[in-house]
């Protein structure tokens, strides 16, 4: 594993482009482009003030940049660096911005939701599309590019409009039985999409691509509902969590749930395994050298190291107590993600913020426990193995894998407090994010470490 | 009258011990009468009578207690103590039989009533032990009633506690429940409130939405805009289309045949899977009937109904796997009959297994008494043994530690040595390992010495070749030098930079520049190469060219050397060629008219190459 050297960041925004060439990142006002391996400085773009958020284009060929401060989107062309586009919204205002799947038009949604303007890039034209719902995720692309969901709010009900990418028309639209819908998401096979209630109520539904409901889940009432929803790269489950502390596996055939993940505090099950990480001396640094690199050791030996230990079982987890009288309370399943070969899914349980669930999608059980010494920020599956890279807002990055999981610490000095962590899509690198510095972490793949160190244990 | 006490004494004695005192009594004054008087007043008697007794008969009136005695006696019916009067003017005589008789009688019944007096003593005593007792018991009942009593009043007392509270608590639970129900209600109303508190909100909200809407929309603002430099062409390369009927047919057609292939593909899967699920039945039920069958021949023997028609089930079965290809055309019908022929062959072998499972329980049980006795005991000798054992072991280990201890502290340096010794033969072990490692890691290093040293003879030898025939060029050279001095500095330059580097645009790039020049030579050379590259392709006589390549072998221009990729050799043997024919016919002067027609036949062939497809 090396790290690279540190680059300035602000607002989190550092991001790899589709195709993996690229590397994003932007510092107040500059947007800077660099190559994803060697990290040389490819392009360099001035926005007029401070970007707050940027994005690829699907083709990779464009970024985005917005300042939503001023109403102000600016669209820059990777090939050609003296081609510039500026679109303005004006006294409409702007609260968010995206790029449509085909990378030539960009979604502008203006301040209080009032509409959503969908500018082009290949032509003059316009289109606005009225009345989007101001929700926690109202906007969903298909992941073939073809259709765009739009959670929409027209008197007092909820409704849902489908359009066809291609030339923004209208395919579908229908009201949803939702008392005040959240959130919506396409299935990976662009054919269902999950729309799921407000927390006040549970309600998962899901729609047909042609607007039929096809099932419509409640697993109980009277009590604060779903939090977080995932769906399995297969299209073959959903993952619903909720603020009972349970994850809940329905099936894409029945719509039925399968099994239920509770998440309970202390885990008894002797087949699980608990890592628990645990502050290293560096006097007793010898114990585990497989796999952090030495140099990487070397460089921080100084300071607290940390690694990980199997807990032996039962294992009870620190617990939060969640205040009741507080909006938003540190209950439930906050985050679920499923690996890229649908093999295992992790959870985070927001009143036991210092651990990370990995469970066993083949055997529906739970598989590992990983517990961190400070809550768990945020984490995210390799997009080509089955493999977790945890961050903990600490100068540390953790990798889980099956084969077991290690802490690695971010070299260099000041304390890099790794808050955002993104991978590159071929699972080489790792772009690691805190408050306003970047680096990328270089993973070996196997054969590569091994003729990189010839350690004289692989021999024994 | 001594006589009788003598007699009746030892009798008396021998009675009962409870007059004791009296037998020692008589026992020390036996003879005396009047002793034995008193003694007789010592039985319980009235002491009146005793008086009376003693005071009864006097010489006086012996007469008199005589007859008082008959008629006394005679009254208790006792025969008379005279003697029957034969005359009655005769006086009756005192029959002494008669009196001794009675006497006798007399003393048979006291004796009589004594041990019946001791009886009902007895029977007194014991009866009032048994008063006693039965007091005591009494009492004790009675402490225990009262007792129980208490409790039952405590209880009972309890009882009325609890029932107050369950009352209270029913009580409670009927407040809570009205609360609830109030809460309820008022939640009930709260929540239709607030819902439409937040439809009227809404709708205000959207109000002016729709108003801020007109406002910002329609002010014409000219600061909506896109500013680009210019459009930019569709992902798809394709253009834009008109909205028209047509294309929502076709987005329509589109949707349902993406939701048709979902369709599809799942069906496919399950398909699959329930193809694989039929190979499992069919397998299971294969190795079923297999496996069921071998016993079905004794049942059959006995002509047994089921197992007949299970064989032939079986049959029917064997029958139906030779058509396998028809599960797949009709599901319901074959999905019937195996499920029935499966369960039907599942409800056999279950049977079978329970039998099975009765006969072990069976033989378990015939067996099971003296075996498990025996296996007990046997259990206990073993474990005696190996407890025997252990304690054993365990002594050994002790002495042995013992002997260690003392071995230790005796010769401390000898076990040291020892220990070291044994550590040192694992590292030498180690040590091994490794040294064979590094031999190993050593033989690759010489290899790729080797192969190092190889390849700098190698180099060292074409550097050999290579610097003569730089001496042979650098000789023509001098000898052109008199006639061309200005172009020779330039072509060593050229030439410097031409052996410095393979590459191929390099050379271009350097032969370009001369190209330019305006030099009569050199153009006709630049004329005369370009149509000999033209016509090298329609040229198929290359026999011709070798024979000019080993004409020019010995002039072995640079080029040939330098250009390595293959693609460029047929090129470069042309433009070798058409150097050396050019160098031919003008003389061996100009070798950079060669170069230059060399280098155009680089840029001709990359032309052409272009041009080819």
């Amino acid at each position: 594993m090396n790290f690279s050297e540190v680059f300035k960041l602000s607002s989190l925004l550092c991001k790899f482009s589709p195709d993996g060439k690229y590397l994003a990142s932007c510092a107040q006002y500059r947007l800077v482009v660099r190559d994803a391996n060697t990290l040389q400085v490819l392009q360099l773009y001035t926005c007029l003030d401070q970007i707050q958020h940027a994005e690829w284009s699907a083709d990779s060929r464009f970024i985005l940049c917005a300042m939503y401060r001023r109403g102000l989107v600016q669209v820059w062309s990777l090939e050609q660096p003296e081609w510039h586009c500026r679109i303005d919204e004006g006294s409409a205002g702007l609260v968010a911005s995206c790029w449509s799947p085909d990378g030539r038009h960009i979604l502008n949604t203006t301040e209080f939701h009032l509409r959503i303007t969908v500018w082009s890039l290949c032509t003059k034209s316009v289109s606005y599309i009225k009345y989007p719902k101001a929700c926690q995720q109202g906007i969903s692309f298909t992941r073939d590019g073809r259709y765009l969901a739009l959670a929409e709010r027209r008197d007092c009900k909820d409704h849902v409009s489908i359009f066809v990418c291609s030339d923004w028309q209208l395919l579908r639209h229908f009201d949803t039985e939702t008392q005040d819908l959240a959130g919506i998401e396409w299935a990976p096979n662009g054919c269902v999409l999950a729309v799921w209630d407000t927390c006040l109520e549970y309600k998962v539904l899901l729609y047909s691509l042609d607007g039929r409901l096809l099932s419509a889940y409640c697993a109980y009432e009277w009590s604060l509902g779903v939090k977080s929803v995932a769906w399995s790269p297969s299209s073959q489950f959903l993952a619903v969590g909720s603020y009972d502390g349970k994850v809940r596996i329905l099936n894409h055939v029945t719509w039925k749930m399968i099994t239920e993940f509770g998440h309970p505090a202390t885990v008894t099950n002797p087949r699980i395994v608990v890592y628990k990480e645990a502050e290293k001396n560096p006097q007793l640094a010898l114990g585990r050298l497989a796999f952090p690199p030495p140099r990487a050791a070397a460089c921080t030996a100084s300071s607290t190291e940390s690694k990980y230990e199997i807990a032996s079982v039962p294992v009870s987890l620190q617990t939060l107590k969640p205040i009741a009288d507080r909006a938003n309370p540190k209950v439930g399943i906050g985050a679920l993600a499923f690996s890229p070969d649908n093999y295992f899914l992790a959870t985070r349980n927001d009143s036991v913020p210092n651990a990370v669930w990995i469970w066993d999608i083949q055997k529906l059980k739970l598989f590992v426990v990983l517990e961190q010494l400070s809550p768990v920020r945020s984490f995210q599956w390799d997009p080509q193995q089955p493999r977790l890279a945890i961050c903990t807002g600490g100068n540390k990055v953790y990798l889980w894998s099956p084969a077991g999981c290690v802490s690695v610490q971010v070299p260099g000095e000041g304390d890099f407090q790794v808050l955002s962590l993104c991978w590159h899509f071929s699972g080489d690198s790792l772009a690691l994010l805190s408050k306003d510095h970047f680096c990328l972490c270089f993973l070996e793949t196997e054969e590569r470490a091994g003729t990189a160190f010839g350690r004289p244990g692989d021999h024994t | 009258m001594g006589e009788w006490m003598t007699v009746t004494d030892p009798h008396l004695s021998s009675e009962s011990k409870n007059i004791c005192q009296y037998t020692s009594e008589t026992k020390m004054s036996p003879s005396s009468l009047y002793s034995q008087q008193v003694l007789c007043s010592s039985i319980p008697l009235s002491k009146n009578v005793h008086s009376f007794f003693s005071a009864f008969c006097t010489e006086e009136n012996i007469e008199q207690s005589i007859s008082y005695l008959d008629q006394e006696l005679t009254t208790f019916g006792f025969p008379s103590l005279y003697e029957e009067s034969k005359g009655k003017d005769t006086k009756r005589e005192l029959n002494i039989v008669a009196v001794l008789n009675c006497m006798n009688e007399l003393l048979v019944l006291q004796r009589k009533n004594l041990l019946a007096q001791e009886n009902v003593e007895t029977q007194n005593l014991k009866l009032g032990s048994d008063m006693d007792h039965l007091q005591n018991c009494y009492a004790k009942l009675k402490e225990q009633l009262e007792t129980s009593r208490r409790e039952m009043i405590g209880l009972q007392e309890r009882d009325r506690q609890l029932q107050c509270k369950n009352r209270n608590l029913h009580q409670l639970l009927k407040n809570e429940k009205d609360e609830v129900q109030k809460l309820q209600n008022i939640i009930a109303s709260r929540a239709t409130q607030y819902n439409h508190d937040m439809k009227r909100k809404e709708r205000e909200y959207n109000k002016l939405k729709e108003r801020l809407h007109q406002l910002v929309m329609n002010k014409k603002d000219k600061k909506i805009a896109m500013e680009v430099l210019n459009y930019v062409g569709r992902a798809d390369g394709k253009r834009g289309s008109w909205r028209t009927g047509k294309t929502e047919a076709r987005n329509e057609d589109e949707m349902y045949k993406i939701l048709l292939n979902d369709y599809e593909y799942r069906q496919k899967q399950i398909l699959m899977e329930n193809a694989e699920l039929k190979k499992v039945l069919q397998q299971m039920k294969k190795e079923m009937i297999s496996l069921l069958s071998p016993q079905k021949q004794k049942p059959r023997e006995r002509a047994d109904d089921s197992t007949g028609t299970v064989i032939s089930d079986a049959e029917e079965d064997a029958g139906e796997l030779s058509r396998e290809s028809m599960w797949d055309l009709s599901c319901e019908t074959v999905r019937e009959q195996l499920t029935n022929s499966i369960r039907k062959q599942w409800r056999i072998l279950k049977s079978h297994v329970e039998k099975l499972d009765n006969q072990v329980s069976k033989v378990h049980l015939e067996g099971f008494n003296d075996e498990d006795v025996i296996s007990r005991q046997d259990h206990e000798q073993e474990t005696e043994k190996l407890e025997l054992e252990i304690q054993q072991c365990k002594e050994m280990i002790k002495t042995q530690q013992q002997l260690l201890q003392q071995l230790a502290t005796a010769c401390d340096d000898d076990t040291t040595s020892l220990l070291r010794d044994c550590y040192l033969l694992e590292e030498k072990e180690r040590l091994k390992e490794e040294w064979s490692l590094f031999k190993e890691q050593k033989k690759n290093f010489e290899k790729e010495r080797r192969s190092f040293t190889e390849a700098a003879i190698r180099l060292g030898l074409e550097r050999k070749a290579f610097e003569e025939e730089r001496a042979s060029w650098l000789k023509q050279q001098f000898l052109n030098m008199t006639t061309f001095d200005h172009q020779n500095s330039e072509n060593m330059k050229l030439f410097s930079a031409f052996s410095g580097s393979s590459d191929r645009d390099s050379l271009t790039v350097h032969s370009r520049p001369r190209q330019k020049k305006p030099h009569g030579v050199s153009n006709g050379s630049l004329v005369c190469a370009s149509k000999l590259t033209k016509s090298l392709p329609a040229s198929p006589s290359t026999s011709d060219f070798c024979q000019t390549r080993s004409c020019a072998s010995e002039h072995s221009s640079i080029s040939v050397l330098n250009i390595t990729p293959e693609e460029t050799k047929p090129n470069q043997v042309g433009g070798e060629g058409t150097s050396q024919k050019w160098s031919m016919a003008s003389g061996p002067a100009s070798q950079e008219g060669c170069y230059s027609g060399c280098s155009l036949t680089h840029t001709n062939s990359h032309v052409e190459k272009d041009d080819l497809p």
